[in-house]
């Protein structure tokens, strides 16, 4: 293990401790003051980052897919296809997407919203993946049921599978 | 800043039935900088440089609306879906951090 991992590390675990340093940065935020700590590469806590985004219900893994491959080749490029198996009807529909990142700084990726006129709650874009990742995709009724898909990707090193 | 711009929306060829679901795929060029890489050489961050809002215009409503972090890959592919119920443009507009935006449209014909 290098250096720069190691550090990574202990940085990583001490910020993993450090819940009363994080509340007092969010208290500092809503005081209009700057929030200078949390703006880095800590890590995140993904499931407050749903809570916050999409509301704190349960989350039923069932219905959406990440149609990713476990191992993705280049980690410039991660074709990311999430699809949820829901109507689409009036009264009836998925309003959004996340795709979130856990091991990025800013886990949340991309936010897609629908109405009942988009006709089907399914996206493909292509995303950057500097290492192996927990990724999860977590869609929203109207009715504001979270259905969702977790996957593990790793990245080939140096963009190749080998 | 030949590299950026160049904004391409495709969608199906033929005429579409009423109520049909259409693919709808764009590629805009962009860096798509997220703001948290360093420049090796001289260590200093690389200024935040990407397309935050992606939105789908139809039939007079916005049916797709996207946000996306520096994350995205580089010279971004983007597709969705749309339920063509009238023949007429979809508008697809793209805005960076900067604001600058780009717009692009395919023509959706209803049978």
């Amino acid at each position: 293990m290098s250096m720069n991992s190691e550090s990574t590390l202990t940085r990583r675990r001490f910020l993993g401790g450090a819940g009363a340093l994080a509340a007092a940065c969010v208290a500092a935020g809503m005081f209009g003051l700057p929030a200078l700590v949390l703006a880095s590469d800590g890590p995140a806590n993904v499931d407050e980052i749903i809570a916050k985004d999409l509301g704190a219900g349960p989350i039923k893994m069932e219905k959406v897919k990440i149609d990713t491959p476990p191992k993705a080749e280049n980690g410039a490029l991660v074709r990311m296809p999430v699809s949820v198996d829901h109507p689409m009807e009036k009264d009836n529909y998925i309003t959004m997407i996340n795709i979130y990142v856990d091991d990025n700084p800013k886990p949340l990726v991309g936010s897609f919203e629908f109405t009942e006129l988009s006709g089907k709650a399914e996206v493909e874009l292509r995303i950057k993946m500097a290492k192996a990742s927990q990724v999860r995709a977590i869609a929203k009724t109207n009715k504001g049921q979270l259905y969702g898909a977790v996957l593990k990707i790793e990245v080939a090193e140096g963009g190749c599978a080998g | 800043m030949a590299d950026i711009g160049e904004p391409k929306v495709r969608g199906p060829e033929k005429p579409l039935k009423k109520g049909e679901v259409a693919l709808i795929k764009t590629l805009i060029k962009h860096p798509m900088e997220s703001g948290l890489r360093k420049d090796k050489a001289t260590g200093d961050t690389i200024p935040a440089d990407y397309i935050e809002e992606v939105t789908a215009e139809y039939g007079g409503a916005t049916v797709m609306k996207a946000k996306w972090s520096g994350a995205v890959s580089k010279n971004p592919f983007f597709s969705f879906y749309l339920k063509a119920d009238k023949s007429g443009p979809v508008t697809v507009t793209w805005k960076d951090n900067k604001g600058t935006k780009w717009t692009e449209k395919a023509e959706i014909k209803v049978e």
